[in-house]
This record gives structure tokens, sequence and C-alpha cells, in this order.
């Protein structure tokens, strides 16, 4: 075992991928916002994600595609350690959590892990709102229990982002009344009273109707073009091409291919980009 | 729509509701036939006296309060231990975890009664000495208390992992979440639980009349056996009972109709 633990760790040295450049809106000088590194993680025998590392700068969208089993939402998931990586480095907003499998739970770790989820807002495909809370309840119960915040000013902040998600009048509906495009929005919204950094979207329109899509991929357009940094991994072509300033793919467990949507989704270069993508083209000419 | 169509959609509707109706009115005079078989029975075979059922009756309904008190106090007692049980057997500390399954396995591997007369009779052995309702109290308290270790166990991982997981992405650290989030989503589940278990614990605190706690069938039994009476007074326990049931699952029921329809009810008005 012990000699086990000198195993563990890889000196976390953040390497730009060369396609990796600040896209239009960031201010220029910017440091990064989330640099993860060398993000590995086994489930078992089975190697998810192969080193896989991206940088993102404020007020960036970037897109994560791949085929399902790719392993690109458990990269995503590793961002705010849902899942713990095997090996390799996250930093959000100066925050640096190394992955650490011998000592996973321990206190101090976790309390960084924290700090980290705090600057990362994340978006679930199954929405997961609180089925016992109101919309604001839903809004505001991380602010205030989290952060310390007080109700009014947390209230503030969350009926801010209601309104700009277009549901500030199911303020005090409870989500079993909402639709899944509605609970989606409100999932943003309670994401961004936290005020986070980054904002993290694991296949936000995949449960949802194909009806509902539309109004979801809107209000993350909109939160892109008004310079929120985003990580968004997706199956929305249409989407990425439009909001993504970068886009990777996604191949077991690595990226195949990084760079802007004109190049990864118009011309990919890579084989295997290319052959997921002309998969894409033939089901998406038939629906 | 067509007019015949309708006619036929009316004539549907009317009949299905005759048909439901019909059901209804058999089902209560099929009742009411066995209760009056049984009340019949009741008064031919036992000579019915007057000056007897005056005197037992009250006797035994007295036995009401302590059934009652024996009840509440053991249920309060189960839920604490069972929400204690249920963190312990979630826990991932393994000698906490061990502690919470050797006290649901020994309590639920051994009969009731067995654990009622070992507080009652050979505890005092060791020096402790109790009365007869802390027996009971103790004795149930900490028999359905292993019972329901498992069932707040089950309702709190009924709780999707996607809320778990929605907490924790804020930023909740595990006691925050478990506060906030799980245990009010477990509590629902649970609740009706506890009401099932109220209800039977009603009836399983009829056997501290064998540690002499004066409650129904303690009275029923010894004011029945001193007149050789027993088949009248364990009539009348068993009536008490059977209304005591009818009226608390009653109100089981109401409460869980409610905690059904608070959703409902708050989304219309928060």
């Amino acid at each position: 075992m012990s000699d086990m633990k000198g195993l563990s760790t890889t000196p976390a040295v953040h390497a730009l991928h060369p396609a990796e450049k600040p896209g239009v809106l960031v201010k220029p000088g910017a440091e990064p916002v989330l640099k993860a590194t060398n993000i590995t993680k086994w489930f078992g025998e089975n190697h998810v994600l192969r080193g896989a590392s991206i940088t993102v700068w404020p007020g960036e969208t970037v897109c994560i595609l791949g085929r399902s089993g790719s392993g690109k939402s458990t990269f995503l998931r590793s961002m705010n350690f849902l899942e713990d990586p095997t090996d390799g480095t996250v930093e959000i907003d100066g925050v640096i959590v190394g992955a650490d499998p011998f000592h996973k739970e321990g206190s101090e770790r976790q309390e960084r892990i924290r700090e980290v989820r705090m600057r990362a807002g994340m978006v679930f495909q199954e929405f997961n709102l609180f089925p016992h809370l109101s919309v604001i309840e839903n809004c505001v119960e991380a602010p205030i229990h989290v952060k310390g915040m007080a109700r009014k000013e947390a209230e503030a902040i969350a009926e801010k982002y209601l309104a700009k998600v277009g549901l500030l009048e199911k303020r005090d509906e409870y989500p079993s009344r909402l639709s899944g495009g509605q609970r989606q929005r409100v999932a943003i919204a309670r994401a961004l009273t936290m005020q986070p950094k980054v904002l993290l979207f694991d296949e936000p329109t995949s449960a949802l109707d194909p009806t509902l899509v539309g109004e979801v991929l809107k209000v993350m357009a909109d939160l892109a073009h008004e310079g929120r940094t985003m990580i968004v991994v997706t199956h929305e072509m249409d989407f990425a091409h439009e909001a993504a300033d970068r886009v990777y793919y996604m191949d077991k467990g690595e990226f195949a291919e990084v760079g802007p949507p004109e190049q990864v989704i118009d011309a990919p270069k890579d084989p295997r980009t290319k052959e997921f993508l002309s998969r894409f083209r033939t089901l998406g000419a038939k629906k | 729509m067509h007019t015949d169509a309708e006619l036929l959609a009316k004539a549907v509707a009317k009949d299905e509701a005759r048909r439901a109706a019909r059901w209804q009115l058999r089902f209560r005079l099929g009742w009411a036939a066995l209760l009056g078989l049984l009340a019949a029975f009741v008064f031919l075979s036992l000579n019915v006296e007057v000056d007897f059922l005056t005197r037992a009756t009250p006797f035994i309904i007295e036995g009401i309060w302590i059934t009652l008190a024996v009840s509440s106090a053991s249920i309060v007692l189960a839920t604490l231990l069972a929400a204690l049980g249920a963190l312990g057997r979630l826990s991932s500390n393994a000698v906490v975890n061990a502690i919470a399954s050797f006290y649901v396995s020994f309590f639920r591997g051994t009969p009731l009664i067995l654990q009622l007369l070992v507080w009652y009779l050979a505890l005092p052995q060791v020096g402790i000495i109790l009365d007869p309702i802390f027996c009971a109290i103790g004795a149930l308290g900490m028999n359905y208390g292993a019972y329901m270790t498992e069932i707040f166990r089950a309702g709190i991982q009924a709780v999707p992992l996607g809320q778990r997981e929605a907490a924790a992405a804020l930023g909740m650290s595990g006691g925050t979440s478990f506060r906030r989030i799980i245990a009010p989503q477990a509590f629902r589940i649970i609740v009706p639980a506890i009401g099932n278990d109220f209800v039977a614990m009603l009836k399983d605190s009829a056997l501290a009349s064998t540690v002499a706690l004066h409650e129904i069938v303690w009275r029923a039994r010894n004011i029945g056996q001193k007149e050789f009476k027993t088949l009248q007074t364990f009539i009348i326990a068993a009536m008490i009972y059977w209304t005591l049931t009818i009226v608390f699952t009653a109100v089981q029921n109401r409460i869980e109709s409610r905690l059904a329809a608070g959703d409902r009810n708050k989304a219309v008005k928060g």
C-alpha cells in the first residue's frame, strides 16, 4: 500500500492545447477561470477518462461533443468532483483541487471541493429541482444556507435571474406544476443565484420533450452572448455552432479534436470526429 | 357530436353509476349482516347481565388511557431510535454502522414478549427495577425502533441520488444537504409508515398485560376471571381495540391525504 502512494499523483503542469485561444469576449490578458489538467478516471477496470485537459477563459462558452459513453459527462462531473477523478487537477477561480484517490474523504480536501462547487454552478439533464421547495425557495436555499446570505438579498438576486429565464411569475409555484422546459429554466436560475464563476451544463436538453428544447437553448444562448462562462456537454449541434467559442470532441475519454465550431463541426480533421458528425448528419436529416 | 352518440354516452355513464351504487349497497349490507351475526352471537350465547356489564365496562375502558399513553410514548421512543438507527446504517463509519446493524438484528431477531419479560423480570436480577409502564415503553419502543430503522433507511434511500448531487453541486455540506434537502423528502415517505406502526403498536401494547400493566387486556382478564365471565370482558376489550384501530386508521388516512395534497395545495398559493 505504501509504495502505491507514490503512484497517486502526477505533477499538474497545465499545458494549453494548440487550439486553445481566448474567445472573442475575453478581455485581453485575462487569466483562465477554469483549468482542468490531465483528468483521468478509472471505474474499476474501465478507463473512462484518459488524461483530458481543458482551459476556459472568463466570458467563454465551450461545448463538449461526443457520443454516449465517450466520457464527456464524467469529465464535466469531474470539474466539480461529483465524480472524483483518479488523477488530475482542477483549478477554478484560483481554488485548486487535485485527485487524491487514497485520501478522498480528507476534511480539508472536502472543504476545498465545496469551495470549487460554490464557484461552479451545475445544470443537470434531469433538472434535479428540490420538489419540496417552491421555485423561489429552490433558488435561495443554497445562497442562504451555504453562503450565509440574507434572505432578502438572496431573493432579490433570485428574482432577477427568474426574470431573466422568464419565470418570475412562477416564483411561488412548486416544481411539480412546471413543464420540463420551465423546470430546467428554474434550474438555471437556481445555479445563477449562487453567482458562480462558471456554469456547467450536463446535457441540459436531453431529457426534454422536443417541443420544449428551444426555450431552454434560447436562455442558454442569451447567457453565452452576455459573457457568462459556460461549459456545455450537449448533442445540440446548432447550439454549439452558434454559441460556442470552442468545441471539444471527446472520444474514448480524451479530446480527439479541439477548435472553433467552424472547424470542428463544419470541417473536422480527425477521422473520429468526422465519423461522429457524418452519423449525426444522417440521423439529423431523417428528423 | 351526434345526438345518438351523446345519448349513448349518457346511458353508459348512468348504467356505470347505477352499478357502482349497487356494489356499495351490497358491500355495506354485507358488513351490516356480519356485525348483526356477531352481535347475535354475543347476546344469545352469553348471559347479558346488565349489572355486571355496567361494572366491568367502565373498568376496562379506563385502560384506554394507559394503552394510548404507552403506545404514544413508545412510538416517540421508536421514532427517535429509528432516526438514529437509520443514520447509523447509512453512516460511512464502520463502527457506527456495526452498532446500528447489531441493534436492528438483535431486536428483530428475538420475540417482543421475551424482550418485555427481560425488562420486567430479568432486569431486577441485576438491580434494575422499573415500573411496568416504563418496561412496556422501553420494550415496545426499542423493538419497534429496530423495525422502523429499516423503514427510515429505505425512506432516506428512496430520495433520488440526483437530489444529493444537486445539493452537493450547490456547495452544501453533507449535513446541510441532509437537513435541508434529504430529510424533508424522506419524511413524507416515512410518515405513513409511522402511522401504520402506531396502529400496530396499539394492539401490541396488550402484551404489556403480562407485566401487570393495567391496560385494556389486563383489566378485561382480571375482572373477568374473578367472576368467570372472561368471554364477556374479552369481547368488550376486543370492541375497544377495534374501535381504536378504526379511529386511528381514519386519522392516519386524513394525515396522509393532507400530506399528499400538501404539494398540490401549496402549489396553488405559496
